[in-house]
C-alpha cells in the first residue's frame, strides 16, 4: 500500500462551471490528443475503426436528464475527470507505489513503470476516474497535465491543462486551491462551488460551480400604449409620431 | 508496509520538448473556419490547438478540432485517382494515374462544352469554394452550378437579404457585449460553435437572459434561462404572435422605422388593378410617402420629409394608397395572432409568448444604450448618439429547413426590425462585408448558355420579379435542371441541389451527361431519399447503360459517394491543401473587422492527392476555358495558390483582401502581392482590418461605413439598404399568379403563390403537416448535429466516433407511454415516404410531438474504411429514408419538391411520422445494405498515437 503526503504545499485543480458547460466535449478530445503523445505511453485504442472502438480517455462528459417538478425538464451536462483527492484512495490502494499524490502540488499520478496493471485502485476510485489503458494494460489518469503547466517551452499563459486552454465556453477553470485568493477559490466562495460525494471523505480538490440563478426576472413595463390606448393603435400611433417631431 | 513514492517524483519530466514547430492554419472539422496552431514533431501532427490571435475561435477550440490529428491519419483517405471497373455502389476500382484521369475527364466535359453545356450538372458541398467554383462553372458555361445552400440553409440566408441585406452567421452576429436579452433559434450545438460558445459564455458571466427556442433541449438550449419547446414548422407563428403583442402595447421604435424601412412607403389600394400591392412611385420611379402634416405625396427621398404611417392617401390618377406600417399592424393584430389563438398550433402557453414580448420590450426600450459616438446617415444627417435596443437573436436550421422557413425568416427579421435592433449597440451586427441588399446582388445567370461559350453571368443571383426568372421563352419550362428560379422556387439565391439527381434521373426538365460533384455526400446523408438517391445513380436504361451516364467526384476520403463515381479524383485533407476563406465567397469576419484567411499545406501529403481547386484549375485550362489559359493555350494558373494570389475578380480585387500591391501594404483593392500567402502565413494565416468606431454599427445607413467599405474593395459605390418590411418581389409574383402581369406561372402554381408569397411575413402550416395526423403521422421527426460530429466524415475519426459511434432515436416520454417503448426498444418509424426500425431512447427534455436523433452518425456498412458491423451501420440511421425528395403524389400529377415554394429549401425539418414497437429483428436498423467494397486498404490493429513521444 502507498502513503499519501501528509500535505501539500499546493492543492491544483480545477473549477468546472456547470452553469456554461454545453455538453461539446471540447475539452474530451483535447485531452486526449495532448496526453495521448505526452505523459507516460499512448493513449490507446482498441479497436479503433472496428465494431467496438474502446479507447482509454481521462476525462469524459456524462449526460443526465433532470425533471424538476416545477420547471421543464433539462439536460445537465457533467464533465468528469480525476479530483485529485488529498485523501485519495486510490493511491493508498496501490499495491506497488505505481500510484502517487505529489507533495509539491497534490497531483495525483500513476508511475507506469511501477504499474501492475491490477486495477485495485479504480476500484477504490468511488468517481470512476481512472481507465486501464485497453492497449498499454496500464492505469491512465487526468494528470492536470503536468507536462504542461511548468512546461517551459510552452508560452505562460498557455501553462494550464489542454482542457482549460480549449473549453469553448469558459467552463473550465485551473488553479491552486490552497490559496484562498487564487482564482479558483474566489470563484467557488462566490458561486458556492461544491465537492463531488463529500461523503466519500476523499476530500476531492476539484470544485463543481452550480448553475447559477436563472436571469433575473426584468421588470415589466405596464404596457399601455399601442392598441391598449383608449383611442386605440391609430391614436396611438398619433401622438407617439407627434412625439417624434 | 506503505511504498514510499519519491523515485518517481525525480524522475519526472514536467518541461519536456512539445514540437519542433507551429504551423498556423485554418481548421476544417466543420463549417467554423477556426484559427489553428499544427504543432510538427518528427514531421508528424503531435498536436492542434486554438490560435488566441484568431477572429473567430480566439483561442479555443471544440472537439472536432481537436481531432483533426485523426482526420489527417484516417485510414480512408484516397490514395490515388480512381476509374470504376465494377458496377456503381460496389465501390471497386483500380488506381489511375492522374494524367489519365485528368485527361478522361477532359475528353467527358469537353464533349459536353462542345455540344450543350446544359449536359453537365456540377454540384459542391461544403467545400467553401464557391466563389472559384461558380466562376468556373460560368466560364464552362452549364447553368447547372450551385453548392450545398438549397439542403443547408438558404431560408436563412435569402429571407435575411431580402429583408435588410444580411443575415445570420457569417452575415452577422449579437452584440455579445452589449447585448440584454439574447433569443436563439432552431440552432442545434454544432452551428457556428466556437463563436456561439464563447458568447453564451459572456451572456452568462453578465448575467443576461438567455431564451432557447428548440423542440430539443440540449446543448446551447439546456443552459438557456429559458427554454421554449416549440413545436417544429411553428416558430413563425410564435414570432408573429410576439409582434402582435409588440404592436399592442405600442413597443416599436418608430423613428427607426422611419429612417430605416419601407414602413412609411405608400402601398397601391386598387385591387383588380395590376399594380395593386405594389409601391406607389414617383416619375423618378422612387416610392412615395405622404407628408404627415399636409397629407401631400412627396418622393420618400425629399430632405426633411416626415411620412405618415397610417391614412388613405389619393394618388394623382384617382386611386389610394396606404402606408406599409398600417397594413403590417392591421395584419398583426388581428386575434389570430393573439397568444391565446396560437398556444395550441405552437405548444408555446399564452402566458409565456406575452410575458417574452413584455420583456423584449423591456429590454430594448427600458435598457437603451446611448454611446455618445457621433456619425453621419447616408443623408448627411449627423447624429451625436448611436441608440442601442439590446435585444438579440439568432437563428438556424430549425426555422430554415421548413416549406414555411422564409416566410419565418421574415419574421423574426420583422420582429427585429420593429424594436430597432438591427446593426445598433446591443442588437444584431452586420460583418463585412454585409450588408449587403439585394440591389447590390446579382441576378441569376443561366438563359440562352451556348455551347463552348461562358455564361454571361453568375448562376445564382436574386430576382426581384418573375421577370428575373430562368424560364425557356415559353414562360414556364426550367432552364436549370434543379429547377432553381423557376416558378417551382422563384428566390432560390443557392439552387436546390437536393433535386439535381432525382431531376437528372427523371430527364425532367432533361437529361444530363455528366454529373460532376465534389464534397457532397450524396449517395449517403446529403441527399433526402437516401435508398432512391442510390437507386437513380446506379440505374440503367433500356439499352444498359446507366441513366446518369457518367458521375465524376472528388472527395478525400472512402464516402459513400466515391462508391457511385465513375472517376475519383482524390482531394487531400484539410491540413495539405491551399484554401482561402474569402470575402468573396463565405468570409470570418467579426463585426469589428473585415477578416479573411488561408488554408496552406503545414503537411505533405504522403498520397498522389491534389486540392481540388487545383485540380479543377487545371481541368480548366485543359479545356481552354476563358479566365484560365493564357492565349498560348496554356494555363493561366500554376495552382490554386497561383490563383488565390493573382486572380481579380474586378480590377485590384481578387480572393485574398489582406497584403495586396506590390509591397503589401494596400488592403482590399490592390495589383496582386507575389508575397501575399507568406504574409498570411506569418500572420498566423488570416487577414483582420478593424472597422473604424464611427462605422461600428448602422452600417446599413452609415456614410462612414460605405465610404470605408468602398476604400477596401467591399463594394464600388455607395448602397442604399433599406429594411423592407413589405416586400415588393413577392407582391409580384402574387400578380403573375392573379394573372395581372408576365410572365404568368401556371395554373398549377397559382394557389400556391397567391398564399405562400404574402409580402408581408405569414405563417401557414409546413406542407408535410397537410394531412398529417389524420393520415396517420401524429408526430414530427428532425435531426441535430451533435457539437462533437460534423457530417458524416466524422465517422472514419477514431475519437469522434467513440463520441458517437450509433445514434438512438429521442422519443418523448408520453409517446413512449403510449407506445409501450422502453430504453433500448426496437421501433418502427412510419413516414408517408417509408420506415425504419431504429432503437429508442425515453426523452423528457423535448417537445411533446417530437422525435429526434443525431445527423449523420449512421453509415452505409463497409463506407470509410469501417468494418462492415461498425456500429454505425448496424445501430445508427438515417432519418433521410423517410423524407422523400418529392412530396406525395397529389391530384395534379405533379411532382412537387419537397422544398420552401419560395426559396426551395430543402424542407427537412416537415418531416411527420407515427411510431411502433417493433421485435428486434436481429438487433439492427433498417434499411441495411450490402457493404461497399473500399478502394482503399481496412487498418488492423489497435491505435497507440505518439507512442514514440511517451516521457
Amino acid at each position: 500500500m502507498t502513503s499519501l503526503p501528509a500535505r501539500t504545499d499546493k492543492k491544483l485543480g480545477l473549477a468546472i462551471d456547470l452553469d456554461i458547460c454545453v455538453g461539446c466535449h471540447a475539452c474530451v478530445v483535447s485531452c486526449k490528443e495532448w496526453n495521448t503523445g505526452g505523459y507516460g505511453s499512448a493513449l490507446g485504442d482498441a479497436d479503433p475503426y472496428g465494431d467496438t472502438p474502446e479507447g482509454a480517455w481521462l476525462n469524459r462528459i456524462h449526460t443526465f436528464e433532470v425533471t424538476p417538478p416545477d420547471a421543464p425538464a433539462q439536460i445537465v451536462h457533467f464533465p468528469k475527470s480525476c479530483l485529485h483527492c488529498e485523501d485519495a484512495p486510490c493511491v493508498t490502494v496501490c499495491p506497488t507505489g505505481a500510484s502517487y499524490k505529489r507533495g509539491e502540488d497534490g497531483i495525483v499520478l500513476v508511475d507506469e513503470s511501477m504499474c501492475i496493471g491490477c486495477g485495485l485502485c479504480a476500484w477504490a476510485c468511488p468517481y470512476g476516474a481512472r481507465e486501464m489503458d485497453p492497449v498499454a494494460k496500464v492505469m491512465k489518469k487526468c494528470t492536470l497535465c503536468v507536462d504542461r503547466i511548468y512546461n517551459d517551452n510552452i508560452p505562460e499563459v498557455d501553462r494550464v491543462p489542454s482542457c482549460v486552454r480549449t473549453c469553448p465556453a469558459n467552463a473550465r477553470h485551473f488553479g491552486d486551491f490552497a490559496d484562498p485568493d487564487s482564482a479558483v477559490s474566489r470563484m467557488t466562495a462566490e458561486r458556492g462551488g461544491f465537492e463531488l460525494m463529500p461523503e466519500m471523505a476523499t476530500k476531492p480538490v476539484n470544485r463543481y460551480l452550480p448553475p447559477r440563478p436563472k436571469a433575473r426576472a426584468v421588470q415589466e413595463a405596464q404596457p399601455n400604449g399601442g392598441a391598449q390606448a383608449a383611442d386605440g393603435f391609430l391614436g396611438w400611433l398619433d401622438r407617439a409620431l407627434e412625439r417624434l417631431g | 508496509m506503505p511504498v514510499q513514492a519519491k523515485k518517481s517524483e525525480s524522475r519526472l519530466d514536467t518541461s519536456p520538448a512539445v514540437s519542433d514547430e507551429i504551423r498556423r492554419t485554418t481548421c476544417y472539422m466543420c463549417a467554423c473556419r477556426c484559427g489553428i496552431n499544427v504543432h510538427l514533431r518528427d514531421g508528424k501532427v503531435r498536436y492542434i490547438e486554438g490560435n488566441r490571435d484568431h477572429p473567430i475561435n480566439r483561442g479555443v477550440l471544440c472537439a472536432k478540432g481537436s481531432a483533426g490529428i485523426m482526420q489527417q491519419y484516417s485510414p480512408a483517405r484516397l490514395r490515388k485517382p480512381l476509374l470504376r471497373t465494377g458496377e456503381r455502389g460496389e465501390g471497386k476500382f483500380k488506381e489511375i494515374e492522374w494524367e489519365e484521369a485528368l485527361a478522361l475527364a477532359t475528353q467527358w466535359l469537353g464533349d459536353v462544352r462542345r455540344k450543350d453545356p446544359r449536359k453537365l450538372a456540377f454540384f459542391t458541398g461544403r467545400d467553401q469554394s464557391q466563389s472559384l467554383t461558380g466562376w468556373w462553372a460560368q466560364q464552362y458555361g452549364t447553368p447547372n452550378f450551385a453548392a450545398h445552400g438549397g439542403f443547408c440553409s438558404v431560408n436563412m440566408a435569402a429571407g435575411g437579404i431580402y429583408t435588410f441585406g444580411g443575415a445570420f452567421w457569417e452575415f452577422g452576429s449579437p452584440d455579445w457585449e452589449r447585448t440584454e436579452m439574447f433569443l436563439v433559434f432552431g440552432v442545434a450545438e454544432d452551428h457556428d460553435s466556437n463563436p456561439i460558445k464563447l458568447g453564451l459564455s459572456r451572456l452568462k458571466a453578465r448575467g443576461v437572459k438567455i431564451v432557447g427556442v428548440n423542440p430539443v433541449r440540449t446543448g446551447y438550449n439546456a443552459i438557456a434561462d429559458e427554454w421554449v419547446g416549440i413545436t417544429p414548422g411553428t416558430d413563425g407563428l410564435f414570432i408573429l404572435s410576439l409582434i402582435h403583442e409588440l404592436l399592442k402595447a405600442g413597443t416599436v421604435d418608430l423613428d427607426y422605422l422611419i429612417r430605416y424601412t419601407n414602413a412609411a412607403w405608400l402601398v397601391i389600394d386598387a385591387p383588380g388593378d395590376a399594380d395593386h400591392g405594389l409601391f406607389a412611385r414617383g416619375e423618378d420611379g422612387e416610392a412615395l410617402v405622404a407628408e404627415r402634416a399636409t397629407c401631400a405625396l412627396s418622393s420618400r427621398k425629399r430632405a426633411g420629409v416626415k411620412p405618415a404611417l397610417k391614412g388613405r392617401f389619393a394618388l394623382a390618377d384617382g386611386r389610394f394608397a396606404v402606408p406599409a406600417f398600417e397594413l403590417l399592424a392591421h395584419k398583426y393584430l388581428d386575434e389570430q395572432y393573439a397568444p391565446e389563438k396560437t398556444a395550441e398550433a405552437t405548444g408555446v402557453p399564452a402566458e409565456q409568448t406575452r410575458r417574452l414580448a413584455r420583456e423584449m420590450a423591456e429590454a430594448a426600450f427600458q435598457r437603451e444604450i446611448v454611446l455618445q459616438r457621433p456619425w453621419t446617415d447616408l443623408n448627411g444627417e449627423r447624429h451625436e448618439t448611436m441608440i442601442g435596443r439590446p435585444v438579440s437573436f439568432h437563428a438556424m436550421r430549425g426555422i430554415s429547413a421548413h416549406s414555411n422557413g422564409f416566410q419565418t425568416a421574415r419574421a423574426l427579421h420583422l420582429l427585429q426590425i420593429l424594436i430597432g435592433s438591427i446593426d445598433c449597440p446591443g442588437g444584431y451586427r452586420f460583418k463585412p462585408p454585409y450588408p449587403r441588399p439585394v440591389s447590390a446582388q446579382p441576378k441569376p445567370h443561366g438563359k440562352g448558355a451556348c455551347a463552348g461559350e461562358a455564361l454571361p453571368g453568375p448562376h445564382l443571383g436574386f430576382p426581384e420579379g418573375p421577370e428575373d426568372l430562368l424560364l425557356e421563352d415559353d414562360g414556364v419550362t426550367p432552364v436549370r435542371l434543379d429547377k432553381a428560379f423557376s416558378w417551382d422556387a422563384p428566390l432560390s439565391a443557392h439552387g436546390l441541389m437536393h433535386m439535381v439527381i432525382a431531376n437528372a434521373h427523371a430527364r425532367d426538365p432533361y437529361g444530363i451527361d455528366v454529373l460532376f460533384l465534389y464534397m457532397a455526400n450524396m449517395a449517403w446523408n446529403s441527399s433526402m431519399n437516401t435508398s432512391g438517391t442510390m437507386r437513380m445513380l446506379s440505374d440503367k436504361d433500356e439499352n444498359g447503360a446507366y441513366v446518369i451516364p457518367k458521375i465524376i467526384y472528388s472527395d478525400a476520403y472512402s464516402s459513400e459517394m466515391v462508391a457511385y463515381a465513375d472517376l475519383v479524383l482524390p482531394d487531400t485533407t484539410y491540413l495539405e491543401r491551399h484554401d482561402c476563406i474569402s470575402l468573396l465567397d463565405r468570409p470570418i469576419s467579426e463585426p469589428d473587422a473585415m477578416c479573411d484567411a488561408i488554408r496552406w499545406p503545414v503537411v505533405e501529403p504522403d498520397r498522389q492527392v491534389r486540392g481540388f481547386q487545383s485540380a479543377l484549375l487545371d481541368l480548366g485550362a485543359r479545356l481552354g476555358l476563358p479566365g484560365m489559359t493564357k492565349e498560348d493555350g496554356t494555363a493561366k494558373y500554376r495552382d490554386y495558390a497561383d490563383y488565390m494570389i493573382r486572380h481579380e475578380r474586378r480590377p485590384g480585387v481578387g480572393p485574398l483582401a489582406g497584403w495586396r500591391g506590390a509591397d503589401g501594404g494596400k488592403v482590399g483593392r490592390g495589383e496582386p502581392n507575389p508575397d501575399q500567402i507568406e504574409r498570411y502565413i506569418a500572420n498566423g494565416g488570416f487577414f483582420r482590418e478593424h472597422v473604424p468606431e464611427e462605422a461600428a454599427y448602422f452600417k446599413h445607413a452609415n456614410a462612414a461605413w460605405q465610404d470605408w467599405a468602398i476604400a477596401r474593395g467591399l463594394q464600388d459605390k455607395r448602397v442604399e439598404n433599406v429594411f423592407q418590411l413589405y416586400l415588393e418581389p413577392l407582391r409580384k409574383f402574387q400578380l403573375a399568379a392573379e394573372g395581372k402581369r408576365s410572365p404568368q406561372p401556371p395554373q398549377t402554381h397559382r394557389e400556391r403563390i397567391l398564399r405562400c408569397f404574402d409580402p408581408l411575413p405569414v405563417w401557414y402550416p409546413p406542407f408535410g403537416d397537410e394531412g398529417a395526423t389524420a393520415g396517420g403521422f401524429p408526430l414530427h421527426a428532425l435531426t441535430q448535429r451533435p457539437a462533437a460530429m460534423y457530417h458524416s466524415w466524422g465517422s472514419q475519426n477514431a475519437w469522434l466516433r467513440q463520441i458517437h459511434g450509433s445514434n438512438p432515436l429521442f422519443v418523448p416520454g408520453a409517446v413512449c407511454d403510449e407506445a409501450g417503448l422502453a430504453d433500448g426498444d426496437w421501433a418502427w418509424v412510419t413516414s408517408p415516404h417509408g420506415r425504419i426500425h431504429v432503437q429508442v431512447k425515453r426523452m423528457e427534455a423535448v417537445n411533446a410531438h417530437t422525435l429526434w436523433t443525431w445527423n449523420a452518425i449512421g453509415k452505409r456498412s463497409g463506407a470509410w474504411t469501417l468494418s462492415a458491423d461498425a456500429p454505425e451501420a448496424r445501430k445508427g440511421f438515417l432519418l433521410n429514408h423517410l423524407i422523400s425528395e418529392l412530396l406525395p403524389p397529389r391530384q395534379d400529377g405533379l411532382r412537387w419538391s419537397n422544398s420552401d415554394p419560395i426559396t426551395g429549401q430543402a424542407a427537412w425539418f416537415d418531416l411527420r411520422v407515427r411510431i411502433e414497437k417493433a421485435p428486434a429483428e436481429g438487433g439492427v436498423t433498417q434499411p441495411q445494405f450490402t457493404a461497399q467494397t473500399n478502394p482503399v486498404a481496412a487498418p488492423s490493429g489497435p491505435l497507440t498515437y505518439g507512442k514514440e513521444w511517451a516521457s
